[in-house]
């Protein structure tokens, strides 16, 4: 299965791009940011326009001395280092095609997940990252919902497999929907295939349904 | 200092490609004196104290030389590039979180990025330096505030107003040539 996609329709917002390139996004926003940059070389190419803009600041930026001796100090860690870095020490292509990203977060491939069933068929996985955001895999059988919902920050839905349509739009593989406070939704899962997305919300959702409600804080979406 | 900016971008291409292919200790001491004192200031701004951020700074320099065979001048200039290190080591010693990267992309041993496609990168690097330097005050505020930390990427306009049009088109080129070679 090839990672990078062609047919996204659904992008990054230059605001997510430029915080992510700037380093001040929680890690949930950064893991999701990077699985899309992994799928979409269009939006890989405008966070790279922006790591130049980052570049710019650094050339610009108030200069502070370096300590005494600081450049022999340097070249000592060179010396300390373990010779000649492996070429690629990058992570391997998932055979899920599963953005690489995702694949330290999850501790393997798809099939190491560890799902948990939060009702109506519905299953997600919180992945491990700092707390001032959640990341979570959600799998939606073909045909089902995920409970309606909004939000009080933002949420990210990046589409990993088959697809979903909501209120708003129609969101396929590589698809990412930037959700803000105003957005109440129902995403449901196309018929012909389960959906798999990778989601990440800066504050807890809220679920309009009162069974929903009182099952939130116990299964912590 | 005027024709510093003016060939800097060049100039270091160069010398990181003479880091890499023999370990040329003169082109790393003039790299470091050019880049670690901006790295250490762009550190303390994001918040280190002096003792974290020359510490910091001593690894992001080491970076550069262990990793000089990653740098590719087809897609970012030498200050990007050393940015986009600097600004990983302050989310990892001063966040104390991880951060995810998106797929590696780089060349094989068996290609090369084109030369003359480096070439243009660098030179439109230089000129959206020069855009950046002459944008209104304020606007150019908000931008040091979005990178220095300051600012979420909710409060960050929508419209950035930065002419990042042909810098992204010709590293979205680049990206297309990679991908071709890779298969």
């Amino acid at each position: 299965m090839k990672t990078v996609m062609t047919n996204i329709k659904h992008h990054l917002t230059d605001a997510l791009l430029m915080a992510y390139s700037a380093g001040t996004l929680p890690e949930a926003f950064n893991l999701t940011v990077a699985a899309h940059l992994s799928m979409c070389d269009d939006c890989r190419a405008r966070q790279a326009a922006f790591d130049t803009v980052g570049g710019a600041m650094l050339e610009s930026c108030k200069r502070v001395r370096m300590d005494q001796g600081s450049l022999e100090a340097t070249m000592a860690r060179i010396r300390a280092a373990p010779d000649a870095p492996t070429p690629c020490a990058s992570t391997p292509k998932l055979p899920s095609g599963l953005p690489t990203p995702l694949f330290d977060y999850i501790g393997g491939d798809l099939d190491t997940v560890k799902w948990r069933p939060v009702g109506m068929g519905v299953k997600q996985a919180i992945l491990p990252t700092s707390r001032e955001a959640t990341a979570r895999l959600l799998f939606i059988p073909a045909g089902a919902a995920v409970p309606d919902h909004g939000h009080r920050g933002t949420e990210l839905t990046l589409v990993l497999r088959g697809a979903f349509h909501d209120e708003c739009d129609h969101f396929g593989p590589g698809d990412i929907e930037v959700a803000n406070e105003d957005l109440h939704h129902t995403p449901i899962a196309d018929i012909g295939e389960d959906c798999i997305c990778l989601a990440a919300t800066d504050a807890p959702l809220r679920f309009s349904g009162l069974i929903p409600r009182i099952a939130q804080p116990f299964l912590r979406i | 200092m005027t024709t510093d900016t003016k060939t800097y971008s060049r100039d270091w291409v160069a010398h990181v490609e003479r880091i890499h292919a023999s370990g040329d200790t003169r082109a790393f001491a003039e790299l470091f004196e050019h880049f670690a004192p901006r790295v250490k200031g762009f550190l303390i701004r994001s918040g280190a104290n002096d003792t974290l951020a020359e510490e910091c700074t001593q690894e992001v320099m080491a970076t550069i030389w262990q990793k000089s065979h990653l740098f590719d001048p087809t897609r970012a200039s030498v200050a990007t590039w050393i940015f986009t290190i600097a600004r990983n080591r302050k989310i990892d010693a001063l966040r104390k979180q991880r951060r995810p990267e998106p797929e590696d992309l780089t060349w094989g041993p068996e290609a090369e990025p084109d030369q003359e496609d480096a070439l243009s990168l660098q030179q439109e690097c230089a000129q959206l330096d020069q855009a950046i330097a002459t944008l209104p005050v304020k606007q150019r505020e908000l931008i040091e505030k979005a990178y220095f930390g300051d600012l979420s990427h909710s409060e960050i306009a929508e419209e950035t107003g930065l002419p990042l049009g042909t810098i992204k088109s010709r590293i979205r080129l680049a990206l297309d040539r990679l991908r071709h070679a890779m298969k």
